[in-house]
């Protein structure tokens, strides 16, 4: 007995860097709080407290962040946990972008939930836990926290995506997305054993070392667990032939909450797909191109070709998020280019750019679709959309700026975020892929020129339509996603250093 | 004269600003806005005629440069500069923008504030496309001015407007997507040869660094964006769509100032930055040039709509720059920038009288239109006098250019010249004939109250005829601004290729051997 005693306390587990693991903290008690305050909170009250309080949190999280990137910066990048996490320029950019999504969501909600009667604070406890989940993805440098935080966002989504109890497209949307889902979290968690299996470890830094200094004899093992990884993250990020359950999930869900699964999500997603093949299948990079290629070009062509032929608003934004997710893969494409032994990170910081630029962008166009579905009683197709400009210009406006920075019109972020894609993708050789993304872009640009036409084009058969009220929060939401489009379309350099300094610091 | 006023910085932020003082204008106040608007494009258009004074005609270099960093990650800077190939199009900017205003003023009858604001936002686009000497800047400007102009015929429009505004944009972007990716590799490929990132177009376009075989590559990439803008056969299919169904200052700007947006990308983005691929592939755009001189006038002859007919005579005019330009003589290029010039004015000129005559009538085809002319004299003779330098009178402007042109090109393409010749007599049959039809004839009931010329529109054309008559009399101070550029020009393609300018006329050549 008293041996088993000295062994428990022989056992030491690994430090804590408390003060690296503050914004989860901050996170986590949050959600917890939120949960606690909805329980406490008199009925009387404002259901915008919640919201309110989501921001806030959002908020202390974004600054803490903040403190923790200039140390990064200064210090260099750093691992805890006993290597289970890692603190680096690309971790904290996603969390960046995470967290201004949780924002510019809470933002988007506080009307939604009021609108559907559904107030209550366990949506906004949701969507932090979710974006939790999100981060660790972002911060994991061990495959099981990587799928842990899988498994925390996807849990999370899954919910929110069926929280409109009274829609019936909701509940199928949560049912489609939770079955979907949990097959490609097996595919993901078996692809991990099967890394496992070939390297005989799951932590990234170890896989890296292991496989830059080992020439395997079967590399059979490792590739397959590669295949399996992609076919996970494939998923998560919308990529064609992962794609399929994209469109319906993103129409049934609450609007605000597709918003939030485009940008949040996709962006997590994306984070640990980054993470994953620049460092644990770096040597692998020349086999792992190629599918890279074809998972770009598939997701660029289905993705744009797709949405023009769509009749409902949210939809398109579906299939249209599928093809800017060929548009970052273009990126991850030009990463593995390999001249010299050092990684072009210029695809790197690309993806990152892009994955903040498309993540505000996409928000906004939910927003605008959200404030225009609710008058017309829930209705997203393209006809709700009709004479726009006549009802609210200024609305109007603000659509067709996010709209042309989702179709790469200059002075906007959109077309600063594929420039420097492109720009990876010519700097690295790829003429071919650059070519063909640029010229998908024009196919979905016809998309989002058909939406513009019906807002500002439709011949005056006005029918008198209800006003689209808009309520405070929403304006500040979107005035915030307009801002940030155009400032960053005239002067990308505050946002490009940003992306660029945060690959600069990537952990290997 | 570097003084350090910021003209041409000034040229082009005036209209951008004026866009966005018109957005915040109160919608009620059309009167303002549209006095507002004006008085931009006027003062715009001021800064571009004392732009025209301040050039120094000796100097064949850039001139007013302007150099601010911009995104410093990417080596992109604020870069404008001025010399003689882009100096009478700034300014043909600069007047056409309030005349076309003032003119079309009745198709932009409602929502007067967007109207006006996209049209400003076009000008500065457009003016930066002509003054930018920055490869980022440029693209910038290149693309900005669809979205504008994409409003202003689908909003304003007639007929297909909605199709024609659609097709305008998705054709001239997918161009552009080659554009962009040869952009980019020029500037990386001159990165790798000289270590230095940037989008500098003077630096790249000197130094050459890169090699002669890719060029070629790199130069069609460019050169397909254009040969959308021109429009070059055979992707000229969106250009009668945008014009017939835009409104009229849509298609007067569109057909004075955007086309030469292709053809001067050619000069100064096909010959200057890549002097020896532009050299290489001159046959195929000589060629293509020619066929669109001919086939523009036989498609400009069986139309039945005015409007439509104009719009093929463009695809035609602009065949001749593209063929001056790729024959690569001090004259051709001279006389392809004077009838970018010209063009703008006739064709402006053409476009704002069919307009009005689409506001009388509201019809634009030949067959309902006939015997104005006893109608409306002063209209008619108006129409003749532009009409006329259209086809390319001796005597009026169109004819200095065509005439340049076809001398210049007749020692490098011979002929192609030949073929290209009968395009001016095809010219004079299409405008003569629909002339005829409309003008001429007994007055039916339908057009026998058809207004005379009034004073605002004969106001605006004046300037016009006025520039008709001067540069068809006396184009030596256009041409000795333009020559000296392009004489630097034709020095830069020879100094990176095995191309030389045949000498003529002295006899050294035979001679010397």
């Amino acid at each position: 007995m008293t041996a088993v005693l000295a062994q428990v306390s022989t056992f030491a587990g690994p430090s804590v860097d408390w003060l690296a693991l503050t914004p989860l903290i901050v996170l986590v008690g949050g959600a917890v709080m939120l949960m606690l305050a909805g329980a406490l909170v008199p009925v009387r009250w404002p259901k915008a407290v919640f919201a309110g309080l989501t921001a806030a949190i959002a908020i202390a999280a974004l600054v803490l962040t903040f403190v923790l990137w200039h140390q990064v910066q200064d210090e260099g990048p750093y691992s805890l946990l006993g290597g289970a996490i890692v603190l680096d320029g690309p971790a904290l950019f996603i969390t960046v972008v995470i967290l201004a999504a949780i924002i510019l969501t809470a933002l988007f909600l506080e009307d939604y939930l009021e609108r559907e009667g559904l107030g209550g604070s366990e949506v906004y406890a949701l969507l932090v836990t979710s974006a939790i989940g999100g981060i660790v993805m972002a911060w994991a440098s061990d495959l099981i926290v990587l799928f842990l935080g899988l498994e925390v966002l996807s849990m999370a989504l899954y919910i929110l995506a069926a929280s409109d109890l009274r829609r019936l497209e909701s509940q199928e949307s949560g049912l489609k997305y939770f079955v979907l889902g949990g097959f490609s979290s097996a595919f993901f968690l078996y692809g991990i054993a099967l890394i496992y299996g070939a390297t005989g470890s799951t932590n990234m830094s170890e896989i890296f070392r292991f496989l830059g200094s080992t020439e395997l004899n079967d590399k059979g093992l490792l590739f397959t667990g590669m295949a399996l990884l992609l076919v996970g993250f494939g998923f998560k990020v919308a990529a064609v032939p992962f794609h399929m359950w994209t469109p319906d999930v993103y129409q049934g869900a609450p609007t605000p909450i597709t918003g939030f699964m485009a940008s949040a999500s996709k962006a997590a997603a994306f984070a640990a797909l980054l993470r994953v093949f620049s460092i644990v299948f770096l040597a692998y990079r020349d086999d792992w191109r190629p599918v890279i290629f074809a998972l770009a070009l598939l997701s660029l062509l289905v993705g744009s070709v797709m949405a023009i032929v769509q009749s409902d608003v949210k939809r398109m934004l579906a299939y249209s998020s599928i093809s800017h997710a060929g548009f970052i893969l273009v990126g991850v494409d030009a990463m593995a280019d390999q001249r010299g032994s050092v990684l072009v990170r210029s695809g790197y910081s690309s993806a990152l750019f892009y994955l903040l630029a498309y993540a505000v962008i996409v928000l906004g166009s939910f927003g605008v679709v959200m404030l225009v579905a609710r008058s017309s009683g829930g209705d997203t197709s393209i006809e709700a959309f009709k004479g726009l400009s006549h009802r609210r210009p200024l609305l109007a406006f603000t659509f067709t700026v996010l709209l042309l920075a989702q179709a790469g019109v200059p002075l906007t972020a959109g077309f600063v975020a594929k420039f420097d894609v492109i720009l990876a993708a010519v700097d690295a050789r790829s003429y071919v892929l650059a070519v063909l993304a640029m010229l998908t872009a024009v196919i979905a640009a016809f998309l989002y020129l058909r939406i513009i036409v019906n807002m500002y084009m439709s011949d005056e058969t006005e029918e008198v339509r209800p006003t689209i009220r808009i309520p405070a929060s929403a304006a500040l939401g979107l005035g915030l996603t307009l801002a940030f489009t155009v400032v960053v379309g005239f002067l990308p350099g505050l946002v490009v250093d940003f992306a660029r300094d945060a690959a600069g610091t990537l952990a290997l | 004269m570097e003084s350090s006023f910021p003209l041409l910085t000034s040229i082009v932020l005036v209209p951008a600003g004026g866009a966005l003082v018109v957005a915040l204008l109160p919608k009620s106040r059309q009167d303002l806005v549209r006095l507002f608007g004006i008085l931009t494009t006027l003062a715009t258009g001021a800064l571009t005629v004392y732009l025209l004074i301040a050039f120094k005609k000796s100097d064949d270099g850039m001139q007013f440069v302007t150099q601010h960093l911009w995104i410093k990650e990417w080596g992109i800077s604020w870069h404008l500069g001025v010399d003689g190939i882009s100096l009478f199009l700034v300014v043909l900017t600069g007047l056409l923008f309030p005349l076309a205003f003032w003119g079309g003023q009745s198709d932009a009858s409602h929502d007067v504030k967007a109207y006006t604001a996209w049209m400003l936002l076009l000008e500065a686009g457009v003016l930066g496309t002509f003054l930018s000497l920055d490869l980022f800047l440029f693209f910038v400007s290149f693309e900005i001015v669809l979205v504008p102009m994409y409003f202003i015929i689908g909003g304003w429009g007639h007929g297909e407007r909605v199709y024609a505004a659609v097709k305008f944009f998705l054709f001239t972007m997918a161009g552009s997507a080659f554009m962009l990716v040869g952009l980019l590799a020029t500037v990386f490929l001159y990165r790798n040869e000289t270590g230095v990132l940037t989008f500098d177009v003077v630096q790249i376009a000197n130094d050459q660094a890169i090699a002669a075989s890719t060029t070629r590559w790199l130069f069609l990439a460019f050169a397909l964006a254009f040969a959308v803008k021109v429009p070059l056969f055979p992707l000229h299919t969106w250009l009668p769509d945008a014009h017939t169904n835009a409104p009229t200052a849509g298609s007067v700007i569109l057909a004075g100032v955007m086309l030469k947006l292709g053809t001067y990308g050619f000069v100064r983005y096909g010959l200057y930055l890549f002097p020896d691929a532009a050299h290489w592939w001159a046959p195929v755009f000589i060629t293509l040039g020619v066929i669109g001189i001919i086939y523009g006038a036989i498609c400009a002859t069986m139309q039945r709509d005015l409007k439509r007919l104009v719009a093929y005579s463009s695809v035609a005019h602009l065949g001749f720059i593209v063929l001056g330009t790729f024959a690569l003589t001090t004259e051709s290029i001279s006389g392809g920038v004077i009838q970018m010039v010209n063009h703008g004015v006739s064709t402006g000129a053409l476009f704002l009288l069919v307009g009005w005559i689409y506001e009388r009538r509201h019809t634009r085809q030949i067959s309902e239109l006939r015997g104005l002319q006893k109608v409306a004299p002063i209209f008619a003779a108006a129409f003749t006098v532009v009409m006329l330098s259209s086809i390319g009178l001796p005597g009026l402007n169109g004819f200095i250019g065509e005439f340049l042109v076809l001398i210049g090109s007749f020692l490098t393409a011979r002929w192609w010249v030949v073929v290209a010749a009968t395009g001016v007599i095809l010219a004079a049959l299409y405008l003569l004939w629909a002339y005829q039809r409309v003008f001429h004839g007994d007055v039916d009931e339908a057009n026998r109250h058809f207004p005379e010329l009034k004073l605002k529109e004969g106001l605006i054309l004046l300037p016009l005829i006025g520039l008709i008559f001067f540069m068809g009399i006396y184009p030596k101070p256009v041409l000795e601004r333009i020559e000296p550029s392009v004489r630097r020009l034709i020095g830069h393609v020879e100094a990176h290729s095995d191309y030389r300018q045949p000498t003529v006329g002295t006899g050294t050549e035979a001679v010397g051997g």
